[in-house]
């Protein structure tokens, strides 16, 4: 069997997740005998790549680019993961949403709570605009797993990954596997 | 008189006034909760328990249906399981539950049940709702997000504090709990500050002011203890 191809994405998340998989530690060599790393923060790829056997998506969809790039991890990816709280379920991400919309969460952030020039930067290709609502990865596109957590331990990632080194569906069953926060 | 009847097959006995729940119970099988309290009335307000009886054209909550002779239940089918995970996720998806900054993470019944049914996310759309939080009280706090409406705390002050300050206001999944005639819980005068709603509460929504990220552990088993104790005299359980 040849290597997978692999992919990691950081949407809007802390990166924690990102660090939880760091805590695989010396399981990283194992996964890396494995798998190909296409795409992801650690590495340095600019564009998604095609046809990529496995992605995992860190963090909800927040703002023009993620909703952009996930349809292309959709389109190139066999299977899509959500993982971890914010991509599962928005999570931290989403509670911008309790305040309202877009520009009401940038005048919270720019101008309520500054004392000096306060102002919502707009300069455009900077940063990308946020979308009115924070929304889970499923939300937008079809989802193969869901990895809970916040961050996913790393024996739930290690468990996850294994089984679909192996071609085989990861048992998301009991506590070890399911539970948020 | 005593009841017979079968659960998921198995021969049972039980007396004629207890309900599916507590007979189910006293022989081990296990039915899924959340508004049930050992210690409180039941009111049914939560659906977890509904159980297939042989015969009868609708599901029924086992905490509110009374053993008859010859009862045919099921608490565990392909069904009841469907349901179940339906439940659970609806209520995940009408409030802001974000358990990883919750004061109930690791010690609330919603997680815990979210974990049985098996549920790894949320097919319905998250509303978002825009509740508040109640600290106005010295000592307890009220997070509106993260209520599930079981009304266990209105029982708990009701029934064994005797104190009814807590009620439920509006409709719906627009329902608020509500302390005396809608005021800030700290200038509810008829609350005794017992602490008997917060020890009640299967989530995050009632806790002790000061408690951060998992902390907040429920003590809901002293109610039933703090019953038996007061009302059959018995003190160790
Ligand atoms: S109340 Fe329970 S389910 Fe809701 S956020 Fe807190 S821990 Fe999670
Ligand atoms: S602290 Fe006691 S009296 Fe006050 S609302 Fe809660 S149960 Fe009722
Ligand atoms: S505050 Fe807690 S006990 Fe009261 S109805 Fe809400 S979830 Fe139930
Ligand atoms: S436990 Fe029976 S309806 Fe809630």
């Amino acid at each position: 069997m040849g290597k997978l191809r692999f992919a990691s994405v950081w949407m809007g998340g802390c990166s924690g997740c990102h660090m939880s998989f760091l805590d695989l530690d010396e399981w990283l060599f194992d996964l890396a005998e494995a798998v190909d790393v296409v795409y992801s923060p650690v590495a340095d790829v600019k564009t998604f790549p095609e046809k990529v056997d496995v992605t995992l998506v860190e963090g909800a969809i927040a703002n023009q680019d993620h909703l952009e790039l996930i349809h292309v991890i959709r389109k190139n990816s066999r299977l899509v993961v959500s993982f971890g709280d914010c991509a599962v379920t928005g999570n931290v991400t989403a509670m911008r949403n309790l305040i309202g919309e877009a520009e009401i969460v940038l005048d919270r952030a720019y101008k309520d709570a500054q004392l000096l020039r306060p102002q919502v930067p707009h300069d455009d290709g900077i940063v990308p605009p946020l979308i009115e609502r924070v929304v889970p990865v499923h939300a937008v596109i079809p989802v193969d797993l869901y990895i809970p957590g916040c961050p996913p331990p790393a024996k739930r990632i290690r468990a996850v990954l294994q089984a679909v080194i192996e071609g085989k569906s990861p048992e998301m069953i009991g506590r070890e596997m399911l539970k948020f926060g | 008189m005593p009841r017979t009847l079968t659960i998921n097959g198995q021969e049972i006995s039980a007396r004629s006034d207890q309900t599916i729940l507590e007979a189910a119970q006293d022989a081990n099988i296990r039915i899924p909760t959340l508004c049930h309290l050992d210690g409180l009335t039941d009111v049914g307000a939560c659906r977890m328990c509904l159980v297939e009886v042989a015969g009868a054209s609708k599901l029924l909550p086992a905490c509110t249906t009374r053993v008859q002779e010859g009862m045919q239940v099921q608490t565990d089918t392909e069904r009841l399981r469907a349901y179940r995970r339906q439940i659970i996720e609806l209520l995940f998806a009408e409030r802001n539950h974000i358990c990883a900054v919750c004061v109930a993470n690791g010690h609330c019944e919603l997680q815990n049940a979210g974990i049985a049914v098996g549920m790894d996310h949320v097919r319905y759309d998250y509303l978002f709702p825009k509740l508040g939080v109640d600290l106005s009280h010295e000592r307890f706090g009220m997070d509106h997000n993260r209520c599930i409406l079981c009304t266990r705390c209105v029982r708990a002050c009701d029934q064994l504090e005797g104190a009814h300050t807590i009620d439920v206001m509006g409709r719906g999944a627009h329902s608020l709990i509500v302390h005396d005639m809608n005021v800030p819980w700290g200038e509810a005068t008829t609350c005794t500050s017992c602490g008997k709603c917060v020890m009640a509460c299967p989530t995050g929504a009632l806790f002790k002011q000061g408690s951060t990220v998992a902390e907040m552990v429920h003590d809901a088993e002293k109610l039933a203890f703090l019953k038996a104790a007061r009302e059959r005299k018995v003190w160790n359980v």
